[in-house]
């Protein structure tokens, strides 16, 4: 029980942690000026056109496929199998199961493979492409390294040592509750917690930052209608004396 | 000649391997004291320029949405590193621009974020000091500022507003760029980048009038400052007498003839150009994009058309109607402002111009888009119209045309190597080096396909080409501007001479 009530409380700062910092970056973005119309061009010339773009970025990673195939391949492959993973874990915080989450079920579990597949050639580049190299941090190889030891100590759960989901997940309902029950105290299961953790707590603080960030991106994100409509923003300091107010985007 | 073989890194160009400081010796003539104080900015590097530059980063943040998501949201994926044309002609990583964006980033991750200020060696960042300083002041001018890098960067991270900012925080510490801002200057000044004052562009374009005639038959006006005119044209000074520019600008006049309605340059404004977006400096862009309002008010005209200029072009299409505007005085029932290019097309469809495509046939050409245009701006209504619109032009009015390899063109054009305030002589080198990539897509046309010709409109790109064409084994009128091909092509009515051999002379000469 003390394991548990430890794991709660530090559940519970990390994911408030996430929320507010969340929250504080998004809320300065939204709230930093766009002074001028960027977009890279060709840009959609309406709003909806814009929801395209950013849909088709978003979801198949565009740019990122014109540019290189195979960043392309691990990049989307790690972020797809992600999602569906994360998906799948819904089953630990609903109770009944919600019915999608059962049909996504049996792809989650393939898709903690191709997780680890993904993250695995993102991380082979970081070391066998001299240019990648180059520009790759410490907090970059981390951040990878991170990743993988979570999916990793998931499939381990799964395929090797199995821990006792029934009591995990009275724990994780009674965190979402506030009745806290025990803990399996369980290594692997401590273990991919722990990292979890760790990932909650970087995530406002790192590159991870670019999630949030592609939807502010004004080279993606603003229509291209800068001679219909005319652009106002609150312009740097010395240009905006009268304090003028309008939206951006 | 420098110690370097353009030879070597020309054709054909792979991804070269890392040359770590391969550029290092690579920058251009600091400011005068002079040309600093005259925008405004202190004459050379102040003491205190560490809180300064720390200071003016953070008003940056604040002011600019683009400038904080772009600082915080790379992943370091490597999409960019093998897209810039300074890279691929020189292999100096940090012409790379994830690294060249890094060399700003690692000091937003020290004074600006939690990890950066107690975790430096993990996330790589890094104080300011002035070895880092020269090295901003180093790669933020090797960067034309060409936005290729942000069409593959899956977060759209545009590194043009990277080195916008870099250069903004230089100026502000006293470490301005000559070339840059002499010529900003000049523009407050005398009303054109070239300081050509009034009396000498009223003569010299009285001369065009002359040439015309001579060649045509026809009179053909070059007014300036009338009064009531319909039309302000507002053309990069370098369409007054540089070559092909000038050529271009004939062809204008000769189009507005034949449409019949009546224009004029402004003296006062007689100048497209604005350095001020190469600098970042919004405030110095307001100033020069607000001659261009006052001409047009002074003058009373209805409408404002922009020649042949790349960056001009995305100043006047994105940020004139944000900074000079609203022009509620001009006449709404056109684009405001409108491209010389959209304006010729227009004609075209509306078949009110005589295009006889033989006076080119002694061309095969290509089309070099220019990176404002294509990835800065748009012409017509629709996305892409910046690419279909000068080749429609091109297409009515020359048999022969072939486009550059696809990953070349539209959105993937390659810079010509002279952008975003680096057309100096002290950068030369770099822009050698820089339109390896164009040069390499250009000698596969005229090997494949005998292409003679490659026309552009941007007044950096065709001054920048004649300049380091040769270094290729390409002739330096081998660069020739659109509206040449239109005005080679055109017949005026009540044209004398119908004779092609003597139009091709005067337009190529």
């Amino acid at each position: 029980m003390v394991l548990g009530t430890i794991v709660a409380v530090l559940f519970y700062a990390a994911t408030a942690i996430l929320v507010l910092g969340l929250a504080y970056r998004i809320r300065l973005y939204a709230r930093t000026p766009a002074p001028l119309k960027i977009p890279t061009t060709p840009a959609p010339v309406t709003r909806s056109g814009v929801v395209v773009r950013m849909a088709k970025e978003v979801v198949f990673f565009e740019s990122l496929f014109k540019a290189n195939k195979w960043t392309w391949l691990f990049g989307w492959v790690f972020h797809a199998a992600l999602l569906l993973v994360v998906l799948r874990h819904l089953r630990y915080f609903t109770e009944p199961v919600w019915f999608w989450v059962n049909w996504v079920q049996p792809f989650g579990l393939y898709a903690g493979f191709a997780m680890v597949a993904g993250l695995a050639g993102l991380w082979m580049r970081r070391f066998t492409v001299e240019r990648i190299r180059y520009i790759s941090a410490p907090s970059d190889h981390l951040m990878l390294l991170l990743l993988i030891g979570i999916a990793a100590t998931g499939l381990m759960m799964k395929y090797v040592a199995h821990t006792d989901i029934i009591t995990l997940k009275a724990f994780v309902l009674g965190l979402m509750y506030f009745d806290w029950q025990p803990l399996p105290a369980d290594p692997v299961l401590l273990i991919h917690l722990g990292l979890v953790l760790v990932l909650l707590l970087v995530f406002p603080f790192s590159k991870l930052l670019h999630a949030p960030g592609v939807f502010f991106s004004p080279g993606r994100n603003q229509v291209d209608n800068p001679r219909e409509k005319r652009h106002v923003s609150p312009m740097p300091a010395a240009l905006s004396a009268n304090g003028q107010k309008a939206g951006g985007g | 000649m420098a110690d370097y073989d353009i030879a070597e890194i020309a054709i054909p160009i792979d991804i070269p391997t890392l040359k770590r400081g391969a550029m290092a010796h690579s920058s251009p003539f600091v400011a005068a004291p002079e040309h600093q104080e005259a925008l405004g900015f202190p004459g050379e590097l102040v003491d205190d320029w560490h809180t300064r530059a720390i200071d003016k980063f953070g008003e940056l943040l604040g002011s600019s949405r683009a400038l904080q998501v772009y600082m915080d949201s790379c992943v370091k994926c490597g999409a960019c590193t093998d897209k810039c044309h300074y890279f691929l002609g020189s292999g100096d990583p940090k012409n790379m621009p994830v690294a060249r964006q890094d060399l700003m980033r690692k000091v937003y991750r020290r004074y600006f974020t939690l990890a950066g200020k107690f975790f430096p060696w993990l996330v790589g960042a890094a104080d300011l000091t002035k070895d880092v300083l020269d090295d901003w002041y180093t790669y933020f001018h090797q960067c034309s500022q060409c936005r290729r890098c942000s069409v593959y960067c899956p977060y759209g991270i545009d590194t043009a507003e990277v080195s916008m900012a870099a250069r903004e925080i230089m100026d502000h510490v006293g470490k301005g760029q000559k070339y840059c801002n002499e010529i900003i200057g000049k523009v407050h000044k005398i009303g054109n980048n070239l300081g050509l004052p009034e009396p000498a562009l009223i003569n010299t374009l009285e001369g065009l009038e002359e040439d015309i005639e001579e060649e045509t038959g026809v009179k053909v006006r070059l007014p300036v400052n009338e009064k009531g005119a319909d039309i302000l044209l507002v053309t990069p000074s370098a369409d007054f007498f540089a070559e092909p520019h000038v050529d271009g600008l004939i062809g204008y006049a000769k189009v507005f003839h034949q449409a019949g309605v009546s224009w004029t340059v402004s003296s006062y404004a007689s100048e497209a150009a604005n350095f001020a977006l190469f600098i970042g400096s919004v405030e110095q862009m307001q100033q020069v994009a607000e001659r261009i309002r006052k001409a047009a008010e002074d003058l009373g005209v209805k409408r404002i058309i922009f020649g042949e200029c790349g960056h001009a072009w995305r100043v006047a299409y994105n940020f004139l109607n944000t900074l000079a505007g609203p022009f509620d005085f001009l006449d709404s029932n056109y684009p405001i402002p409108q491209h010389i290019c959209e304006y010729t097309f227009d004609l075209i469809e509306k078949g009110a111009l005589t295009l006889d495509k033989s006076a080119n046939d002694h061309m095969t050409l290509t089309y070099h888009d220019s990176c404002n245009v294509a990835r800065g701006s748009r012409m017509g209504d629709e996305p892409g119209g910046q690419f279909t619109i000068p080749r429609a032009i091109i297409k009515a009015c020359c048999n022969n045309f072939v486009d550059m390899a696809a990953d070349t063109i539209n959105e993937a054009t390659f810079c010509c190597g002279g952008g975003g305030g680096l057309l100096t002589d002290d950068l030369i080198e770099l822009r050698e080096k820089g339109a390896a990539p164009r040069m390499q897509a250009l000698q596969e046309v005229v090997e494949d396909y005998g292409v003679t010709h490659m026309a552009a409109i941007c007044a950096i790109c065709k001054s920048q080409f004649a300049k380091v064409m040769p270094t290729y084994g390409i002739d330096m009128d081998r660069i020739v501007s659109v509206h040449q091909l239109v005005s080679n092509a055109i017949v005026l009515d009540g044209q004398t001479t119908g004779d092609v051999e003597q139009v091709q002379e005067m337009s190529t000469t």
